[in-house]
């Protein structure tokens, strides 16, 4: 920076000495080049090399998995895992219904959640009166901690004999998903132009079409994203499904994987096995809606 | 008469809504309150439990167990929620760059993201395993360890170990809030800057972090209050353990009320917690409606 002063005041040595300057900066510049791409390779193996490794493991065989010193790839590829946990009968039983009590649970849910989040989101956009303090109760009554509902929540499942069930477990986490899908949704029905509903109305249709046949069509991007983040926090939890669920008829997939883990006999290869099947939807849903992910994320923090 | 027509229409349209909230969250969330009042234990909900006003209050905070949970409690938020902060802020800043490939990489934040957080939990308890882990592994082929050592099993670091896991888990979220935020920042601030001769270390402090600030604040704050309530990834990977190093105040709630069965007295844990909450989720309403306002 002082070079380049110096040069400017000294007219005559300005050719010899631009070209000195450019080739610094030339340098500083590929130094730069060099410390970003040596920190995003960094960032790369730091994000990747603990889901890769869970991968390898999940096909190595047990021998491979405890062979010391530990050598990084396996001799061959064993696939053993999968093909016991993918077939009923054994840890297969409980793992195939575990996923379809995950499946059934989280896709209810959200669908639940979702049908009284529309219009109640709606609602909060457009309707001055009831607008403010309520939406705040509504986004706060999510963030409240689980272990402050789960007791009353079990005795009224037990009464209600809905303990154990899928039904009972979805209906819980609606508490959770309603009040975090309403917000979602709330802050999509307010970017979309209030005189096009003005229009729509004026032409007789009440609001309840107007919302179904307008504002719905117009929010579709928006209503993708909640209906992403429904699934990926249904998908995840963990708690409810701990207390609420005691065996194979509603038993959740974490839960089931806690339950691999928590064995006497532990197969590690097993258990990575599981977990690499338990990471596919949300990976696959995450990278296929990954703008929708991106605006849920923000909308809550930065009003973009 | 239109306008009260419509007026009653969202209400109707909140009904279902609010049905929900107020059955599924308020109904508990008063219950609680009454039996943290009561000896309610959780075998006898057919018998009327006795009122006895703030014993459990009182036996909670005055016990040495559930004082350091909530001390462990402290040190896993704060701890947590710096790493991550940090590590957003520094990794944010790296993916604004321009470098080739950069749309993949960035997407790459969400892999940790949706990784479910039993897996991720049982990943890494995989990869801290005493005798077969690749931790250990890796770090005496690098000659930076003599010999293999336990992780999870050794209280003096297995909380550390936990935060470890979840920073890696949870990070994304704040870099990914700190990238949207960057990408929104005029680049003639930056130009104009450059000619005034600032050098890119004042810039960072009077351009970049406080137009990044407010955003930061919020997602920050966020992740406090999921931070407050860890359970799930600890259940799977230590249940507590060794010697109580990794109970928090979450896990104390869940022993007393469905190992212990006293619903009373873990009612009364469970709303300690919501109180800390309480002022935090009220931080957060205020940051948004603040924001809000901004925009």
């Amino acid at each position: 920076m002082k070079h380049q002063g110096f040069t400017m005041s000294t007219a005559t040595l300005r050719p010899k000495q631009k070209k000195r300057v450019s080739l610094k900066a030339r340098q500083t510049r590929a130094l730069n080049a060099f410390l970003i791409y040596g920190a995003v390779a960094l960032f790369v193996i730091a994000t990747l090399a603990p889901v890769v490794w869970l991968f390898i493991s999940s096909v190595s065989s047990n021998s491979d998995l405890t062979d010391l010193p530990l050598r990084w790839l396996p001799n061959k590829l064993d696939l053993s895992r999968y093909a016991a946990l993918l077939q009923p009968g054994g840890a297969g039983a409980e793992f195939l219904a575990a996923m379809r009590n995950s499946l059934v649970i989280t896709l209810g849910a959200t669908f639940l959640s979702i049908m009284v989040a529309i219009p109640a989101a709606y609602s909060f956009s457009r309707s001055k009166g009831i607008r403010g303090n309520l939406l705040y109760a509504v986004l706060a009554t999510y963030m409240v901690p689980p272990v402050a509902l789960v007791l009353p929540l079990y005795s009224l499942l037990s009464a209600l004999h809905l303990l154990n069930t899928t039904f009972g477990l979805a209906l819980v986490y609606c508490t959770i998903l309603t009040p975090f899908t309403t917000w979602l949704l709330k802050t999509n029905f307010d970017a979309v132009p209030l005189e096009i509903e003005e229009s729509a109305q004026i032409d007789g249709l009440n609001r309840w079409a107007v919302l179904y046949r307008i504002v719905i069509p117009l929010a579709l991007p928006g209503l993708s994203t909640a209906v992403v983040w429904a699934i990926l926090l249904g998908w995840d939890e963990f708690f409810y499904a701990l207390i609420f669920t005691s065996n194979v008829n509603a038993k959740t997939l974490p839960i089931a994987i806690a339950d691999f883990a928590a064995g006497r006999a532990v197969d590690y290869g097993l258990i990575c096995a599981a977990g690499a099947l338990a990471a596919v939807p949300p990976l696959i849903i995450g990278f296929l809606l990954q703008k929708g992910l991106m605006s849920g994320l923000t909308s809550g923090s930065v009003k973009g | 008469m239109t306008q009260r027509h419509d007026q009653r229409t969202a209400w109707l349209m909140l009904l279902p809504a609010l049905t929900i909230v107020l059955g599924a969250i308020g109904y508990p969330l008063v219950r609680t309150l009454y039996l943290s009042f009561t000896d309610a234990r959780l075998t006898a909900f057919n018998v009327t439990p006795a009122w006895i006003w703030f014993q459990n209050y009182v036996a909670a905070l005055t016990n040495p167990s559930f004082q350091a949970s909530a001390v462990r409690t402290a040190y896993f938020v704060i701890v947590n929620i710096g790493l991550e902060l940090i590590l957003g802020l520094l990794v944010a800043l790296l993916l604004n760059q321009a470098f080739k490939g950069r749309a993949f990489i960035r997407a790459l934040l969400i892999v940790p993201m949706a990784l479910p957080t039993v897996v991720n939990a049982i990943m890494w308890r995989w990869i801290y395993n005493p005798e077969f882990g690749a931790l250990n592994a890796l770090l005496t082929q690098l000659h930076l360890l003599n010999e293999y050592r336990s992780y999870l099993g050794d209280p003096d670091i297995a909380m550390n170990m936990i935060i470890l896991a979840d920073v890696w888990k949870n990070y994304p979220i704040v870099a990914l809030v700190a990238l949207s935020a960057l990408q929104l920042i005029p680049l003639e601030l930056y130009e104009a800057s450059s000619l005034d001769g600032a050098s890119v270390w004042h810039q960072f402090w009077k351009i970049t972090l406080p137009s990044i600030i407010p955003a930061l604040t919020v997602v920050i704050v966020l992740r406090t209050i999921e931070a407050v309530k860890v359970f799930d990834i600890i259940y799977v990977m230590t249940r507590g353990g060794p010697a109580d190093s990794t109970r928090t105040l979450s896990f104390e709630v869940y022993q007393e009320a469905f190992s212990k069965l006293q619903a009373g007295s873990g009612a009364a844990y469970a709303y300690i917690v919501v109180l800390i909450s309480a002022v935090l989720i009220a931080l957060y309403i205020v940051l948004l409606r603040r924001q809000e306002k901004i925009s």
